[in-house]
């Protein structure tokens, strides 16, 4: 988890945690370098479209926005693969700049996961974890929402290791 | 002596107030996923929000279902709900 040190956010992570950060951002570049297909709810959800009523208004601002966007959601997840160590554990230092593409780059991460998991305003995360694993431990479900949760601690974490915005 | 020659007014309707300059407004709606403090941040990082605005904000969203976050010409509504689609949040644009 993130803190605050010397005017950075500072984190030290274990094995587990570089290989899970790598393995969550690296999913986030592949789905939006593969042809991404809009009606996929994942890419739905990360590109909106931006007048709900009024397809071909909100097909034609895509067409001028789309690419820009894509290419910011990439960097930003390629700033996460920038900043760990490559194999093993490690410390990660941000300085602001990193620490927004972090913490945009997370979200993505999450509303990619939280979309997959079918996450919905009153799920209860434990609950759902806890029924999971009395369904199959070794499941990829129960993989999912630890990874879902711990993403949202990190963020929260990193959140906190920001200066005060003035 | 004659009068300067004065080019003819093409447009007499001219008078309208143009469509980009009426209100329009971009909408953020709550989401299960987006944890409260990040939106929050986000109001304050994109708009200049102070944090008491922002939080306020974050809060309609959250327990209204969605809010108007700004108001303005279209291509600025527009705008705004673009970078607001770089932070992950779900937004749209409408008329006021």
């Amino acid at each position: 988890m993130f803190r605050r040190s010397g005017g950075q956010c500072v984190a030290t992570f274990a094995y587990d945690e570089v290989r899970v950060l790598r393995k969550v951002a690296a999913e986030v570049v592949g789905l939006l370098t593969d042809g991404m297909d809009h009606t996929d709810p994942v890419v739905d959800r990360l590109f909106p479209d931006i007048y709900p009523d009024r397809p071909e208004d909100s097909q034609e601002f895509r067409l001028y926005t789309e690419g820009d966007l894509k290419t910011a959601k990439i960097d930003q997840a390629g700033a996460i693969l920038a900043a760990l160590p490559d194999e093993g554990e490690g410390e990660v230092r941000l300085d602001g700049e990193a620490a927004e593409a972090w913490l945009r780059a997370i979200n993505d991460a999450r509303l990619a996961m939280g979309t997959r998991l079918e996450i919905q305003a009153d799920t209860d995360l434990a609950d759902e974890l806890d029924e999971a694993v009395l369904e199959d431990p070794g499941s990829s479900r129960v993989f999912q929402l630890s990874v879902y949760a711990y993403l949202g601690y990190l963020q929260e974490s990193l959140l906190n290791a920001l200066p005060e915005i003035k | 002596m004659a009068l300067p020659q004065v080019a003819p007014v093409e447009t007499p309707e001219i008078e309208e107030v143009p469509a980009e300059d009426r209100p329009w407004v971009t909408i953020v709606w709550d989401d299960p996923v987006n944890l409260m403090s990040y939106v929050t941040w986000v109001f304050q990082k994109l708009f200049g929000y102070s944090k008491e605005k922002a939080e306020q904000l974050m809060m309609d969203v959250h327990t209204k279902g969605k809010a108007v976050v700004s108001s303005g010409a279209r291509e600025r509504m527009e705008m705004d709900a673009n970078q607001l689609h770089g932070y992950g949040l779900w937004a749209t644009v409408d008329r006021a």
